[in-house]
């Protein structure tokens, strides 16, 4: 079909081969997709798909869709996955076929003149309000006829900002509005969240069609992935970790059992039932495997660079304590302070931050993280209860501003603690640049770089081994 | 008696509502899809968002028995498909002690006879076409797991001292989750997958009026209202859809004409059930409420 296109050198940029195969062929690269968004499609989900759409309609989107999804998304982090790849998928598949009939609808809405910028906004902030959804698209491809197209930055998410605000969409009560303005109370996020996807793919799909070539996918949800450090802290982010963790951690359990379940045979126990049979150790007896449970130790640095991290953290330790013997937290800049109790009591995510910056009183003078004095105030609270079975966990950017990091009084602590982990919120690559001295510590005990969600959870599998 | 079959996923819809549950789109077209392509069904969701339900409401509409097969930490094959009469086994060989030769007597004592079914055995022998639940799959260890996926993929148990059982009929399989442990990517790949969620807000509606029709509609509403705002706080154990057809039914026979914040302070344990919870459900929902309009 390329040879219809244009111009003949859009093959890197331009509008790929349509999939060999015809409809199995566009399913196969669906599923393709799905792979690469980490989605586990085997051949038996595929053909099971193909096999469920024998008995659906196509033509109806919802049920083509739950149909796909039902065989192919087998839990509900898949399932999320799958709706967004849906969605990319099907929008670029069906963009592309457009554009390879050069089919353009540009001139559709919008074309015929004047709109009445006013009249927009009100109408615009009313769907928004009441949530009529298909206006939305509509009203979506009016306000980018009205304030897009001309001076377009070919940026896809500057665009949409720039709209929205000309729009005057906030999701703040704006009071000077008159009192009959739908968004005088503000717009709820969601909705305009919503809004603005429509936005972002009504210019997607303007752009596609004025340049006849689709832009790169964009990767899914690294964001997802990635722990949330913004001052926007999603509750149900941490929430999510916990839940995945809390699971893992359960099922863990019973892939060990299965595994070290020979492991130990107890001899004592033997020899005492062997006398039943007259000393022949007919029975085995077993050393029963029970489940460690550490105590555990965490040092957490709030300064502002790793406060969000560490507060994150601590959350979702707090919310696996069941796992755990004892949990004692403390959080540290230049001084050191006990916070378990401010974590046992509070199950709300910012709640606890707010409470730590607010109680802790671990801000000094400067402001900046001092672990030389870090480390010897922290001997000093508990060099008691350090004995081999106790697991310390450090997290920090082990960024001392100068200051002497006293890496003997770690190895202190290091020599009396069982394990000692560190866990640093900035990626390996920027380890040991600039006031970072990590790789002092490191001698001393295991570190982990931990920024995004699976590090996180791989560390936890780790701690509870 | 005929079972029915199926023709389409409106069918279903239809079906499964004639017989008082209310389907999501996906919860109709999987049902659907599960009798059609004969492969058991994995419904994920949290707890009372109606599972078990479903596999009741599929049993009464495909006019099929249900076969339900509850899970619990350390259920094991003798529990879950079949184990020997062994006592009856005993009393046979005894009987016939000094008439019967060795051989007649061992092949006499593992015939199906002296079988004890257990559900998964129920299922796959029975007569007639069954809708086969294994409630809370998630509760059991993984080598109960890889001992279904025989049953699952081929619909047949292997006995050692009898050979194979095949199934006579298709059951309808549904199994169940709570999500409490990740399941093994064999198990699933046998499966469709349902995930249902706490339902949109007019459907909740719906539900509660389906259930318990003489409650004023304002009321209902507002208690629908009220219960998803309920669910938007982080509770230890949000509100299942059951808790709020309890609370309408216990709403209904208070005989309360409007949810004011001295009825939502009384009724409030109905649909919350930790200290804490009770706590916060107060402290964000309960004043919203316009305070007694005595």
């Amino acid at each position: 079909m390329s040879h219809r296109l244009p111009s003949a050198g859009t093959s890197e940029t331009g509008i790929p081969a349509r999939a060999p195969g015809g409809f199995g062929g566009q399913l196969l690269a669906f599923a393709e997709d799905l792979r690469a968004e980490r989605v586990a499609v085997g051949t038996a989900e595929i053909l099971d798909a193909f096999d469920a759409l024998e008995h659906v309609d196509w033509t109806d989107r919802d049920d083509f869709k739950e149909a796909l999804a039902a065989t192919l998304a087998k839990s509900q982090q898949d399932r999320h996955v799958f709706e967004l790849v849906f969605d990319r998928f099907f929008f670029r598949a069906a963009e592309a076929e457009a554009a390879r009939r050069q089919l353009d609808d540009r001139h559709g809405a919008g074309a015929d003149g004047e709109i009445d910028l006013e009249t927009l906004r009100r109408q615009i902030a009313a769907a928004l309000r009441d949530g009529s959804d298909a206006a939305l698209r509509d009203l979506a491809r009016l306000a980018i006829a009205a304030f897009g197209q001309a001076e377009g930055s070919g940026v896809l998410g500057v665009d949409v900002q720039r709209i929205r605000r000309a729009l005057g969409l906030r999701t703040e009560p704006q009071p000077e509005l008159p009192q009959d303005d739908p968004r005088r109370a503000g717009i709820p996020r969601d909705r305009l969240v919503k809004f603005e996807q429509h936005l972002r793919r009504e210019l997607e799909r303007a752009l596609i069609a004025r340049t006849s070539s689709l832009p790169p996918k964009r990767p899914l949800n690294e964001l997802d992935r990635a722990l949330p450090t913004g001052p926007i802290q999603d509750l149900a982010a941490v929430h999510r970790v916990v839940a995945q963790l809390k699971r893992l951690l359960a099922t863990q359990g019973h892939e060990r059992k299965g595994h070290n379940r020979h492991a130990h045979v107890d001899f004592r126990r033997t020899m005492r039932a062997s006398l039943e049979t007259g000393g022949v150790p007919v029975k085995l007896k077993y050393r029963p495997v029970r489940p460690r449970r550490p105590e555990i130790f965490v040092l957490c640095d709030v300064s502002t660079s790793v406060t969000s991290a560490s507060t994150f953290f601590l959350s979702v330790l707090h919310a696996l304590h069941d796992a755990f013997r004892k949990l004692r937290s403390f959080v540290f800049i230049e001084r050191i302070s006990e916070v378990t109790d401010v974590f046992e009591r509070e199950r709300d995510f910012r709640a606890a931050s707010e409470a730590v910056s607010r109680d802790a009183g671990v801000a000094d003078v400067s402001g900046y993280t001092d672990y030389g004095r870090v480390w010897t105030e922290f001997l000093g609270l508990v060099e008691d209860e350090l004995h081999p079975r106790a697991t310390v966990i450090v997290l920090g950017d082990a960024r001392t501003n100068g200051r002497p990091p006293r890496e003997d009084a770690f190895a202190a602590i290091t020599a009396r603690a069982g394990r000692t982990f560190w866990l640093n919120p900035e990626p390996r690559l920027y380890w040991n640049y600039g006031d970072s001295v990590i790789a002092a510590y490191e001698q001393h005990c295991t570190a982990f770089e931990c920024w995004r969600t699976d590090q996180l959870e791989a560390f936890v599998k780790i701690l509870s081994r | 008696m005929i079972p029915t079959q199926p023709t389409s996923v409106d069918d279903v819809a239809r079906g499964l509502r004639s017989v008082g549950y209310l389907p999501g789109e996906a919860t109709a077209l999987v049902s659907f899809l599960a009798a059609k392509l004969n492969k058991p069904v994995l419904v994920e969701g949290p707890a009372g968002v109606g599972k078990t339900e479903l596999a009741k409401a599929l049993g009464s509409y495909l006019d099929r028995r249900l076969v339900r097969l509850q899970c619990y930490e350390g259920l094991d094959e003798a529990k879950a498909l079949y184990e020997w009469n062994y006592r009856k086994q005993l009393l046979r060989i005894q009987t016939e002690a000094d008439t019967a030769g060795w051989q007649e007597v061992q092949d006499d004592i593992f015939g199906e006879e002296f079988l004890l079914p257990r559900p998964l055995m129920t299922a796959i022998a029975s007569e007639d076409p069954v809708v086969l639940l294994i409630d809370e799959i998630d509760k059991t260890d993984q080598e109960f797991e890889a001992m279904l996926l025989e049953l699952l993929s081929d619909f047949q148990i292997s006995i050692p001292e009898l050979g194979r059982i095949e199934a006579r009929t298709q059951p309808v399989v549904l199994l169940t989750s709570n999500n409490t442990r990740e399941l093994t990517e064999a198990l699933k790949r046998r499966c469709l997958y349902l995930w249902l969620d706490y339902p949109a807000l007019e459907h909740e509606l719906e539900i509660v009026r389906l259930h318990v029709p003489e409650l004023d509609q304002t009321i209902a509403r507002k208690l629908v209202e009220i219960i998803h705002d309920v669910r938007e706080l982080d509770l230890k154990k949000p509100p299942s859809i059951a808790e709020s057809i309890d609370w309408a039914r216990a709403l209904m026979l208070l005989g309360a004409s409007d949810i004011d914040q001295a009825v939502f302070t009384q009724t409030m344990s109905v649909i919350v059930k930790h200290r804490s919870d009770l706590d916060t459900v107060a402290a964000r929902v309960g004043v919203k409420l316009d305070a007694a309009a005595a």
